[in-house]
């Protein structure tokens, strides 16, 4: 019968219509927002026969873990034992050779006594609007020192002035990273041998050898 | 370290090796193999450039150009060379390389739309980007730039508005980096170049008038005295600012009461020179480009770009093909890609159509679970800069995890594997049958679509179409059984095709398709749990991988049809060369054929029918 294929589409839609509902019938009592109906509505834990439409900002998707965004600095924890706020970065500049739109400028430090370059930056900044979150910067460099954040609400009413992100803007406590990826930081820290700083580490592995290189020789002595 | 079994495998087996050499008893003079290291392919004379392509057509076989484009060799040789690759597109298998030269100065080459008219907008855009001027082309203007643009920007002596420097990385960003914004040294109206007689106040761009003239437009006064009723020619613009574009795309239609007479496709909006941006960037910076080309399909754009380097590479010792895992993982992105942008593709059809939005979200809903996927895998959901050369950068998470940091974030935690095949082999295949039943019996579609937009099979290989286009004309060309790659070759699945090669078997040959990928997936599966803890990644990942000198040419089946990057490496750092064959942007040089004698309302279903995205086609 003509007609009949129109029909038999306007049933998906009405079949679509009516899950809508019965799915939020479901969660009547927990409220919509609930955790559980949101992974449900998410379509990540059953099936969902609703919408999958998420009402930001009233609600966001939690990113994952690997989720990419403007890169981050990591410094030590401002509380830390050894080096409160120690940068991570040395300053070797592969996240700027690697960087496809080349939105990162490093200063290198020097030394003000000796004149000779020093591992630390002395100014570093990160012009985000150019910047295409590709993560190529987090990925390559050598120290573990630049993450790609997970804020993804950067807007603000002045390009010019706001935009430009300096050292102090990019620098962010190592715990902040922790939270951020516990995996990934979990396996380089097992790589480095440490959750510290590296230079903490460096001056450990130092004194463990000195240690062990100078037990064998006491008891010659 | 196999120099021999690769000789006795070329003497043998390599079809191309017995073309070229037929074709050099058959014109000794003017055809001479390209001998350069790590080039392949024909040098022809360009005098006999025409009669050696016809000899290659019709009577090699060669009859699908697959890419034309125009290389500058300034400084190595000073010469401009113009690069096709043809293949034969029944017996599949792989291309021939036909080049032709001419100098810089007066860069003239015979047009070859003749012998193969999909060559009609690649020619143009050779003489756009590159400023080669192709006699016998019956319409040689610009297709990118605009219209009173002056020079030609593919040049390597030609300079961007905030140029800085030939190559990436520049010197200014370490150890010395002092942030500047580019604007700041190349003010807004000092950074750029006029003609020497350039003066404002008399300029009029001759373009505008120039995009009309080819339509025969004009009052006819014949038509005029004729008897009957009397019609009125209209010329009628089409977007570029239109939904139903699908972008920033422009078609210049004559029409004849409702009836499309002539309609010139008109791009380059979106324009922005991504294959000069190639040409600045290293091999690596590249790939996050690609994500750009087709935004929908971000993942096997990775692919294409990361073969075609991976090629070139493999001329050079010390390189390593990409692990097994790194291949199944490639192929599991790629096949969902072709999911992804099925949906898309059939949702904006009916859009197109006038069933605004609610098929396009059914469509689109799984497709949200897909991108979840990459966002997790990859850490992006469209721009996912997932593959790289010899692998793939990450391997799966365990977890589809996020934490919850914001406030109202809510915790999803599912383990990756379960939800792959959860995904795969039941909410896909839902999806996939859904929609068919949804749409694919509606009376309404079947009016629309069925008989519109005919597309036969011989003018879909002599215009160079590509993928679910082609198709759907009857022509089963898929490069993954034509040239397979990756692990296709182990793959079981079949070449889906239509035969009526309207806009209604290209609706039909997508739903295929994505049967057809479900059941890839499905063999995928198992293989992602047997590779479980392997490498993804060939050797060490290197920032800047060393790129043998030569060219290659890598072409992958992207879901809107066959897309290939043209790279030629002169052992530097950066490509030498780097061009984009985007299935998009061919795919449109039928679509005048394709509307003519159909009325207004049809051009938007035909065009939405191709499934074009603008980001590509206008580079």
């Amino acid at each position: 019968m003509y007609g009949l294929g129109v029909l038999k589409g306007m049933g998906v839609t009405l079949k679509h219509f009516v899950e809508t509902y019965i799915e939020d019938l479901k969660y009547l009592g927990k409220g919509k927002r609930s955790v559980e109906a949101f992974t449900v509505r998410q379509g990540l834990r059953g099936k969902s026969l609703g919408l999958f439409t998420v009402e930001y900002p009233e609600e966001k998707i939690a990113v994952p873990e690997r989720f990419r965004f403007v890169p981050f600095l990591v410094i030590n924890n401002l509380d830390d034992p050894d080096l409160p706020g120690a940068d991570w970065c040395t300053s070797c500049g592969i996240c700027a050779k690697v960087c496809p739109p080349q939105c990162i400028w490093i200063v290198r430090g020097t030394d003000p006594e000796t004149g000779r370059p020093k591992p630390a930056p002395e100014a570093f900044y990160i012009d985000i609007d150019i910047c295409m979150n590709c993560g190529y910067c987090a990925e390559f460099c050598p120290f573990d020192a630049i993450k790609m954040d997970h804020d993804y609400e950067l807007a603000s009413y002045d390009r010019i002035g706001e935009h430009i992100f300096d050292k102090k803007k990019l620098s962010k406590e190592f715990r902040y990273y922790r939270s951020l990826y516990p995996t990934l930081s979990a396996e380089e820290a097992e790589a480095r041998g440490g959750w510290e700083h590296k230079d903490v580490l460096k001056a450990k592995a130092k004194a463990e050898k000195a240690q062990s290189a100078g037990a064998p020789a006491q008891p010659g002595r | 370290m196999a120099d021999k079994p690769v000789t006795e495998q070329t003497a043998v087996a390599d079809p191309i090796t017995q073309v070229v050499a037929v074709l050099k008893e058959r014109f000794p003079e003017a055809v001479q193999a390209d001998e350069r290291k790590g080039f392949s392919g024909i040098v022809v004379d360009p005098r006999s450039l025409v009669d050696v392509a016809t000899v290659v057509r019709d009577e090699l076989g060669f009859d699908y150009l697959s890419s034309a484009t125009a290389v500058d060799y300034l400084g190595k040789g000073d010469y401009f060379e113009m690069v096709y690759h043809a293949y034969r597109i029944r017996q599949g298998g792989p291309a021939l390389v036909i080049k032709a030269r001419t100098p810089r100065d007066k860069a003239t080459l015979p047009s070859l739309i003749g012998v193969w008219p999909g060559v009609d907008f690649q020619e143009r855009e050779a003489w756009d980007l590159m400023g080669i001027r192709f006699e016998g082309h019956p319409n040689l203007k610009r297709i990118l730039m605009w219209e009173g643009f002056a020079g030609h920007p593919m040049r390597k002596d030609w300079k961007e508005a905030y140029y800085e420097q030939d190559n990436k990385p520049f010197d200014s960003r370490w150890p010395g980096g002092q942030v500047s914004r580019a604007e700041e040294h190349n003010p807004y109206g000092k950074n750029v170049a006029y003609p020497e007689d350039f003066t404002l106040d008399g300029f009029t761009p001759v373009g505008e008038a120039a995009n009309y003239t080819g339509l025969n437009m004009g009052v006819d006064i014949t038509e005029l005295s004729s008897p009957g009723l009397r019609t009125d020619r209209l010329i009628v613009n089409l977007g570029p600012h239109h939904p139903s574009t699908h972008g920033v795309f422009r078609m210049i239609v004559s029409l004849n009461g409702e009836t499309v007479e002539q309609l010139e496709p008109m791009m380059g909006y979106l324009h922005r020179n991504h294959e000069k941006i190639g040409e600045r960037n290293t091999f690596l910076q590249n790939m996050p480009f690609t994500d750009r080309l087709d935004y929908i399909c971000s993942m096997s754009n990775n692919l294409g770009y990361a073969q075609a380097v991976e090629k070139l590479m493999a001329l050079g010792p010390r390189f390593q093909p990409p692990t097994y895992r790194a291949e199944v993982i490639r192929v599991l992105m790629v096949e969902l890609t072709r999911i992804v942008n099925h949906l898309w593709a059939i949702g904006f059809l009916l859009n197109d159509l006038g069933a605004f939005f609610t098929p396009a979200l059914y469509a689109i809903a799984q497709r949200e679970l897909i991108l979840d996927f990459f966002e997790a895998t990859a850490g992006s959901r469209l721009m996912c800069n997932y593959m790289r050369f010899g692998g793939v950068s990450r391997d799966l998470p365990e977890k589809i995890l996020g934490i919850p940091l914001l406030a109202n974030d809510l915790i999803r935690d599912e383990n990756t594997m379960d939800f792959l095949t959860n995904l795969i082999t039941e909410r896909l295949p839902q999806a996939v049958d859904e929609l068919d039943n949804y749409l694919s019996g509606s009376e309404i579609i079947i009016n629309r679509c069925r008989g519109v937009g005919i597309l036969p099979p011989e003018m879909a290989i002599a215009y160079s179409m590509a993928g679910p286009v082609l198709r759907a004309s009857g022509v089963p060309y898929d490069v993954r059984r034509a040239e397979p790659y990756s692990i296709y070759a182990d793959l079981d699945f079949d070449v889906a095709v239509r035969y009526n090669g309207d806009i209604y078997d290209r609706y039909l040959i997508r739903i295929d398709e994505m049967r057809e990928s479900i059941r890839i997936l499905k063999q995928l599966l198992p293989l992602l749990d047997e590779t479980r803890g392997q490498d993804i990644q060939a050797g060490t990942k290197a920032y800047s991988p060393r790129v043998p000198e030569g060219e290659s040419y890598g072409r992958v089946e992207n879901p809107k049809g066959e897309l290939g990057f043209y790279v030629v490496s002169d052992g530097g750092q950066n490509p030498w060369r780097y061009h984009v064959r985007a299935p998009s942007f061919i795919n449109l040089t039928a679509l005048g054929e394709m509307c003519k004698g159909h009325k207004v309302a049809d051009i938007v279903a035909i065009l939405g029918s191709i499934d074009i995205v603008l980001g590509e086609t206008d580079r």
